[in-house]
């Protein structure tokens, strides 16, 4: 290992940029000629437009044009698409609404585009957006997920009752038959609370047009900026592929949100070329409430059948999931084959059988979030299982522990076959950290001062590096899952690596360039690592559902090897040795058994000069590119324990300690990865505790600030316990399992569970709040007066 | 925002002229709560009035019983002063309990009261502690000065100068932060005086900061914690919302109450 080499805590490169000032996110980049985009949006959640009236918003100082979705349609832009087909059980496919980028006769949620006006200054926007005059023929609206197919009020013409797909995943006669014999029966009924990702840097565009060469330029707020490029072109039509180019440049934070193809930027990179002068784009705080994709909103019934060994038999889940007013880009994966297949959990499970309802409703669109699917399943298999040790008065821990999955490779009844684990080894750990067996003194230290301690475990299973490619298209996916990259070597040895990964966070410019400080035995420094710019890297599936190391870091692995290939012909010229002789290690390339060797940056060199080779039974240049599709999922897992009190006075829950045991496989940067695991608890313990996403009946978002929506700030957490075991992953080149959601997917039944504990009953739903927690405690001190 | 035209007057004679002649006027303090409805484009004065370069607005003296506080002072002076702190501890606790450090060396104490949001914490210090409102042009006792949300005994055009606290006997304030913006959800001050116990409670009301009088009469008797007990305050006033009904809120004023007094007492 080089100092800078696999499993080094080296300090992030990029932040010397960031917390100076110097990072470049889109709202710096300022074209010459630029113009200011402002969306007018809907104040309503459903109505019908009479008729748009710009008119005298175009006459107005600054005002360089108005459009509508009218414009769209006669340049013939397509909207905006769903890449993910499900069928439902009876083979039908899901009925997808139309989803224009600027209305066309209907909006469907509040902050719905409705036009866009460009003028040279934002200021100037706004006021001739003032001055549009739409005339709405306001409709009823419905926004409950439970409710949404019994409305009156339907959403999109081509589903009468508002839903999307009911859809089903596992084997409905085996589990029937498992919870027949069951000795017990557990139910819980739960609902995932919608949140609003909150990304610090907002959605931004900026669209481009260049007369004289046809070519179109779009800096976006993206996760993956390949992605978005191939969706603008081949679907919504606003420029060739060849001719777009899309950058994105530093994005600060995305959980998901940024991955998605929106409105905005469509409509930025057709109107450049519209007002042929570049329009400029950026979300403020507000519109980023209404118009981002929403997370999670799942309301959940599930039971667990187990026999009279306390043996977990079966498992049945219904649920039925929000997907707002439109299908956003990959929002109909996230409630089945995200969601679904993660159902076992850690478990040994026969008999799984799940249906899930996805509906329609006036609201945002929901898509997906931080864990994406799999914090829902966990909630749902952790919250339950949790339920079944107390009902059947056992410790959870211990419950857990008898129903673990211990030989592997294991399927399981819901598509996955987990490769590796050993989940009792961190329930050991975890149980030591977070000091277990001395719960119960502090539990009676808590009661003597008036408060309830509660103890909450959390044994999940994630799947990510979401691939492979075959397997995913089998499943509806519209994109393979593989991922891209290149190295190249300079001549003076320092190397950069393409990739089709986007970090938006990560710190891919320092893990990456471990690796290849790993591989090729060079400093980190040596290194720079290239993305975000479709111009530069040829094409890549980008960053989400933690993919990054696992995929994207190995498809950079196997470049590596191939320069190394290359590198040892190159050597084997010139040290005149045969090719088969050439060694290569800690950065040199040697002949066997002799002390001849060439340093890695002194063969680089000579692969450029090509003087010691003819250049027809050996190319110049060290030069290597890969594609690198895994063979499988890969399957983080840990346990989380979370312990809190409770004020019951006042309902305030504090976290007093967090103890998280992680099983990443192999780990690049632990620093790194535990930064992840930090912020990832903290979005988890925000839903538990803090956020929640809530419209009124007549569709208004009443949580629209953060004056009334509540991210969790460092005072509402712990300082984490943090601790690991490894598995490496035998399903990468790496063995890397990836980390950068697993604390969000953990924690909130992590801290359901120990709030249930503290209270005694099972009555809370998230988010937590004082007010929530201190009405339960009421209940829990007088039983007679539940209802 | 709209756009608007900008005064930098540098006394308060100079602020009351433009009264008057100039049309729409606001005046701007701190700018905590009038900018960001600004820019929110919920507020578009057609004249912005800055009081910042207002010296005679501005200050911390103590002259006998009273502390008297210009209305200039920002949060984090009143919270660090040491004539605060020696003189109405209570009052520099609740100082920096306000917002965040940003809010506190923007906001002023005469923005807050002027403003008198219904989860603010300076109008329960100042109902509570019997302050009076000195304006460019009168005297204006705290309990006819707040006069339900967002509304006071102020004309058009009047100017707080200063807020002037007598100070009690023993005081505390006691507050419970809404969980996402951290105004107070339910904010209660006691503060006993040489003639009598007053209590206020701030976030809670619908109809504003209030006096709760089933407190004060309680703790006159027996300026003590224990004195609370079974002590309720009724529902039928509070405000209700996504964070806190009006059974929540009712319930915490007597908790906080109670808190409030445990830590005035112990400070002796
Ligand atoms: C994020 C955030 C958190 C906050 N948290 C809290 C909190 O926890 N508790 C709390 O109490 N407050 C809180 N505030 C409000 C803050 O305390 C503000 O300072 C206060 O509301 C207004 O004071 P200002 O000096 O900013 O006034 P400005 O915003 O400048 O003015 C407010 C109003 O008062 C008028 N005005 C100002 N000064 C005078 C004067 N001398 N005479 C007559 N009229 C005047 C103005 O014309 C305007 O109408 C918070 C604000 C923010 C932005």
């Amino acid at each position: 290992m080089t100092a800078t080499g696999i499993g080094a805590p080296v300090r992030r490169k990029e932040d010397q940029r960031f917390v100076t000032g110097q990072g470049r996110y889109v709202d710096d980049f300022n074209r010459p000629g630029q113009t200011y985009a402002y969306f007018l949006r809907s104040p309503h959640a459903h109505a019908t437009i009479r008729s748009i009236d710009t008119g005298p918003a175009k006459i107005m100082p600054g005002v360089v044009a108005i459009f509508t979705g009218d414009d769209l349609a006669a340049d013939k832009i397509g909207g905006l698409i769903c890449g993910w087909m499900i069928h439902s059980k009876d083979g039908s496919p899901m009925k997808a609404g139309p989803h224009p980028a600027l209305a066309q006769g209907k909006v469907r949620y509040v902050g719905d585009h409705v036009a866009v006006v460009i003028a040279e200054t934002l200021a100037q926007a706004k006021d001739a957006a003032e001055a549009i005059v739409v005339d709405y023929d306001v409709l009823p609206a419905v926004v409950d997920t439970a409710q949404a197919t019994k409305a009156s009020v339907q959403v999109h013409d081509v589903s009468p009752d508002n839903t999307v797909f009911n859809w089903h995943l596992g084997n409905k006669d085996e589990t029937e038959a498992a919870f027949a014999r069951a000795k017990h029966v557990t139910k819980i009924d739960l609902v995932n609370n919608r949140l609003v990702p909150n990304a610090i840097e907002p959605r931004a565009a900026v669209g481009e047009y260049d007369f004289g060469t046809d070519n179109y330029t779009l800096y976006t707020t993206s996760q993956n900026p390949h992605v978005a490029r191939l969706v603008l072109s081949a679907f919504i039509g606003v420029a060739p592929e060849h001719k777009l180019r899309v950058i994105a440049p530093d994005v600060g934070g995305g959980f998901g949100s940024k991955i998605f193809i929106y409105a905005e930027e469509t409509v930025c990179v057709w109107a450049a070329k519209k007002v042929k002068r570049p329009v400029k784009w950026t979300s403020d705080r507000s519109e980023a409430f209404l118009s981002d994709a929403h997370g999670r909103d799942h309301v959940t019934h599930a039971e667990m059948a187990t026999d009279e060994n306390g043996k977990i038999i079966g498992l049945r889940v219904h649920t039925t999931a929000n997907l707002g007013a439109y299908l956003s880009t990959f929002s109909s994966s996230v409630p089945t084959y995200l969601y679904a297949p993660l159902l076992s959990g850690q478990y040994d499970i026969p008999a799984i059988y799940c249906e899930v309802d996805a509906v329609y409703t006036n609201t945002a669109p929901v898509d997906a979030y931080r864990g994406a699917g799999r914090p829902e399943a966990t909630f749902v298999v952790e919250r339950l299982v949790e339920k079944t040790a107390r009902e059947l008065g056992q410790d959870p821990a211990e419950f857990r522990r008898r129903n673990y999955i211990t030989q592997f490779p294991h399927a399981t009844p819901v598509i996955m076959t987990y490769d590796t684990g050993d989940y009792a080894a961190s329930l050991d750990k975890a149980l030591e950290i977070a000091d277990y067996k001395n719960f119960q003194q502090r539990k009676q230290e808590s009661a003597r001062r008036g408060k309830l301690r509660g103890i909450g475990f959390s044994s999940y299973i994630e799947a990510c590096g979401i691939a492979p490619s075959q397997a995913v298209g089998s499943l509806g996916a519209g994109v393979g899952l593989w991922e891209s990259a290149e190295v190249r070597v300079n001549p003076t040895g320092s190397v950069e690596v393409l990739t089709g990964s986007h970090s938006h966070g990560q710190g891919h410019e320092t893990t990456f360039a471990q690796l290849v400080s790993d591989r090729l035995g060079i400093s980190i420094d040596q290194v720079s690592i290239v993305h975000g710019d479709t111009d530069k890297v040829q094409f890549g599936m980008g960053t989400y559902g933690s993919r990054s190391g696992a995929v994207g870091m190995s498809a950079i692995a196997k470049a590596i090897d191939k320069v190394i290939a290359k590198g040892k012909k190159v050597a084997a010229h010139v040290l005149e040795a045969s090719e088969g002789d050439i060694e290569f290690k800690d950065g040199r390339f040697g002949v066997a058994g002799t002390d001849r060797s060439l340093a890695f940056g002194e063969v680089a060199l000579q692969a450029y000069i090509a003087h010691k080779f003819s250049g027809q039974d050996l190319e110049p240049g060290l030069k290597e590119g890969a594609f690198y599709d895994p063979t499988n999922f890969t399957f983080p897992a840990g346990v989380h324990i979370c312990e809190v009190e409770i004020d019951p006075d006042t309902g305030v829950t504090s976290i007093q300690r967090w103890t998280a045991v992680d099983d990443f496989g192999v780990i690049i940067n632990p620093m790194i990865v535990e930064g992840q695991v930090h912020g990832g608890i903290a979005q988890g313990v925000g839903q538990a505790l803090l956020e929640g996403a809530f419209y009124d009946q007549s569709g208004q978002l009443i949580t629209a600030s953060f004056n009334d929506y509540c991210m969790p700030r460092a005072i509402d957490l712990p300082s984490f316990q943090v601790g690991m075991t490894v598995t490496p992953c035998p399903s990468n080149p790496l063995g890397i399992k990836g980390c950068g959601e697993a604390g969000a997917i953990a924690a909130p039944p992590a801290v359901i569970n120990a709030i249930t504990d503290a209270l005694g009953h099972e009555d809370i739903a998230m988010p937590a709040t004082p007010q929530a927690v201190w009405r339960a405690a009421q209940k829990a001190r007088m039983p007679m007066a539940a209802e | 925002m709209y756009a608007f035209e900008y005064h930098r007057p540098t006394s308060v004679k100079e602020a009351a002229g433009l009264i008057g002649q100039v049309e729409d006027p606001k005046f701007l303090a701190g700018g905590h709560t009038l900018l960001p409805t600004m820019k929110l484009r919920l507020a578009g004065p057609a004249n912005l009035i800055d009081l910042g370069q207002i010296a005679e607005l501005r200050g911390i003296e103590r002259s006998g019983d009273t502390l008297a506080i210009g209305a200039m002072t920002k949060h984090a002076e009143v919270a660090n002063a040491a004539e605060v702190k020696e003189a109405i501890p209570a009052l520099a606790e609740l100082a920096e309990l306000i917002g965040d450090p940003h809010v506190r060396n923007r906001g002023t104490i005469g923005g807050s009261v002027a403003n008198n949001d219904p989860s603010a914490d300076y109008p329960a210090a100042c109902l509570a502690l019997n302050a009076t409102i000195v304006t460019n042009r009168r005297k204006i006792a705290a309990d006819d000065f707040f006069q339900g949300i967002f509304t006071t005994a102020l004309e058009d055009g009047e100017i707080i100068t200063q807020i002037v606290f007598p100070i009690p006997t023993q005081a505390a304030y006691a507050k419970f932060r809404n969980p996402a913006s951290r105004y107070a959800l339910v904010g209660v001050f006691v503060a006993k005086h040489a003639d009598g116990v007053r209590v206020a409670v701030t976030g809670a009301g619908s109809n504003g900061v209030f006096r709760a009088s089933e407190i004060e009469q309680a703790l006159s008797g027996n300026f003590a914690a224990e004195a609370l007990d079974g002590v309720t305050v009724s529902e039928a006033e509070m405000n209700s919302d996504i964070h806190a009904d009006a059974a929540y809120r009712a319930h915490l004023v007597s908790v906080m109450a109670g808190r409030a007094v445990q830590t005035a007492v112990a400070r002796g």
